[in-house]
């Protein structure tokens, strides 16, 4: 029988175990703290457990801490590390460091179900949800953690697909006995599954970026799927019942495909669509990936865009494309390679 | 905004509704009837859950649209919170339901609707409301009873409905996975829409296969499960 894994678990839910074991009420402090705080990657390495304590979560627990099983990097100091989760399955998570800043962008399922045209995730099909520890694993067992300054839910899978596992990860990653991170520091990325991004809305101090792409309903349910059930002008109807204050940002990432989304018109809908709301658009180069109909536009017209917007009062910036060189760039985190094709069938 | 979506501020609100009748058609795969509280069109989705701490889950209408009940198309996945639920509900129990919505629309233009799985419910659902008879349906499944609604279907597209079983063989049935079978058509017709339904794994290798034999992402229409 597999053994349960604590890592990912509330103070709560550690305390229910202890109770179970027989152990003083203290020891889930202790063993959170070791998790957490001390990253911990074993029982013995509990010291202040008593030996029976260490002995006993032994038998039935294991801590769930893995190390990532390879490394790729960049020319340009971007890492893509592959990690291990369970049932032999890999997700990727890309470290990029800049002048100012180290941000780790972390996947929350083990490939993705939402089918958008331009993502190379979304060709390896969906395997399996990530655990609220598998995704904080992704940062604790990361070298450069130290270092890190900023969390993007931007790797593999949709985060508002698995809600809950994503709600708790940013509960231990800004929870005082947890990670202790400000919210400010973390950004959750969405297709925009509007239930589940109210939810997260109502119930967490996160960053919100929601992938756009495109303003016109037809144009955008070509590319995205999910645009039939839940299309955007729904999205920013929401957005627009919650108060953005002067700390949470929100922002919508606009990849620049030539010809599709790049006009005039495009920017006057945009800001038609935005008029009043305080955010950013994020323009991005579309990074191509075999079998796609779509080609970046290229840098003078991200450019001309970018002003185009800034004109109609938008705050606009372009995202440097990082990690080109070893597949880390936005949208082509993939493990499908890794996939059993049985897995795939259909 | 067109009318598929104006309903979709009414839609997240949810209304109860007592359950007319629950049929296991395949192997954990079930139909769920309930009477038809407002209209819709063939295509559209329903939010359905059994009550305020299951969260609510999208599903495919499966009925026409004169029909005096609406009806949805579920596999049980044992793992899941709602469809376990679902499965062991009674006639006479109350679920809870939001008024259709979505833009996975059925019209009368040429097409091909191209299914795997329960994806099949939403093209049963045009067909029922007197949608694309002329039309090809390709529908995929891994065993051979995989194939749901099969003999009405079967009957209403005589030579036109193709079963594509991907690990069993049996009579009638192309042996291999849908995206062989589109890989081996020589040509594809032109001036047709082309309609995915089902797992993203689908959608997305059959989209695939048609932008690399030339048809153009305007004519592909994708609705996928999640």
């Amino acid at each position: 029988m597999e053994k349960e894994i604590l890592f990912g678990k509330t103070p709560e839910e550690l305390k229910e175990i202890t109770q179970k074991l027989g152990m003083p009420n203290f020891t889930a402090k202790q063993i959170s703290e070791w998790l957490y705080k001390n990253n911990a990657r074993s029982f013995e390495q509990m010291t202040n457990l008593s030996k029976k304590a260490r002995q006993l979560l032994e038998e039935q627990y294991e801590v769930g801490v893995t190390d990532f099983t390879k490394v790729q990097a960049s020319t340009d100091g971007t890492k893509k590390y592959l990690f291990p989760t369970q049932n032999n399955r890999y997700i990727e998570s890309a470290y990029i460091p800049d002048a100012h800043r180290a941000t780790l962008c972390v996947s929350s399922q083990v490939g993705c179900k939402m089918g958008c045209l331009f993502c190379m995730t979304g060709k390896q099909g969906f395997q399996a949800q990530l655990t609220a520890g598998e995704i904080i694993n992704q940062i604790m067992s990361l070298p450069e953690r130290e270092s890190l300054t900023n969390i993007v839910y931007m790797g593999m899978g949709e985060p508002f697909d698995n809600l809950e596992h994503v709600m708790r990860s940013l509960e231990i990653m800004t929870s005082e006995w947890g990670l202790g991170m400000s919210p400010r520091r973390i950004t959750v990325s969405t297709i925009g599954v509007i239930p589940a991004m109210k939810h997260f809305l109502e119930n967490s101090d996160c960053n919100l970026a929601v992938s756009m792409h495109t303003p016109f309903h037809e144009e955008r349910r070509k590319l995205m799927p999910i645009e039939n059930v839940y299309p955007i002008a729904e999205v920013i109807k929401l957005l627009r019942s919650f108060d953005f204050g002067k700390q949470r940002r929100i922002s919508f990432e606009y990849i620049m495909f030539a010809g599709i989304n790049d006009t005039p018109e495009h920017v006057k809908e945009l800001a038609r669509l935005l008029n009043g709301m305080r955010c950013r658009i994020n323009l991005i180069r579309f990074h191509p990936i075999p079998s796609t109909p779509l080609r970046s536009s290229n840098d003078a017209t991200i450019e001309d865009f970018r002003l185009a917007l800034l004109d109609k009062g938008i705050r606009t910036t372009v995202r440097a494309s990082r990690g080109l060189d070893i597949f880390a760039a936005c949208g082509l985190l993939s493990t499908k390679e890794l996939v059993k094709q049985q897995a795939l069938d259909f | 905004m067109d009318g598929g979506l104006s309903n979709f501020m009414k839609s997240i609100r949810l209304v109860e509704v007592k359950i007319d009748s629950l049929t296991e058609i395949s192997e954990n795969v079930f139909v769920l009837s309930f009477k038809r509280l407002f209209d819709f069109l063939p295509g559209q989705v329903v939010a359905i859950t059994t009550g305020q701490d299951i969260p609510p889950r999208l599903y495919s209408i499966c009925s026409g649209t004169d029909e005096p009940r609406i009806s949805i198309l579920f596999n049980m996945k044992l793992e899941g919170e709602l469809t376990p639920r679902l499965a062991k509900i009674n006639v006479g129990d109350m679920v809870m339901v939001s008024a259709p919505f979505g833009a996975f629309l059925g019209d009368n233009e040429p097409a091909w609707w191209i299914a795997s799985g329960t994806g099949i419910a939403p093209y049963r659902s045009m067909v029922r409301s007197g949608l694309g008879r002329l039309n090809t349906l390709i529908h995929g499944g891994k065993t051979r009873d995989s194939f749901y609604f099969s003999d009405e279907l079967q009957q209403l597209y005589p030579d036109k409905y193709i079963r594509c079983c991907s690990q069993e063989t049996g009579e009638g049935l192309y042996s291999g996975r849908l995206t062989q079978w589109l890989k081996d058509q020589k040509t594809l017709p032109e001036n047709t829409n082309f309609y995915l339904c089902g797992s993203s794994e689908m959608v997305v290798e059959v989209r695939d296969i048609l932008l690399e034999k030339g048809v153009i992402i305007e004519k592909i229409m994708s609705e996928i499960y999640f």
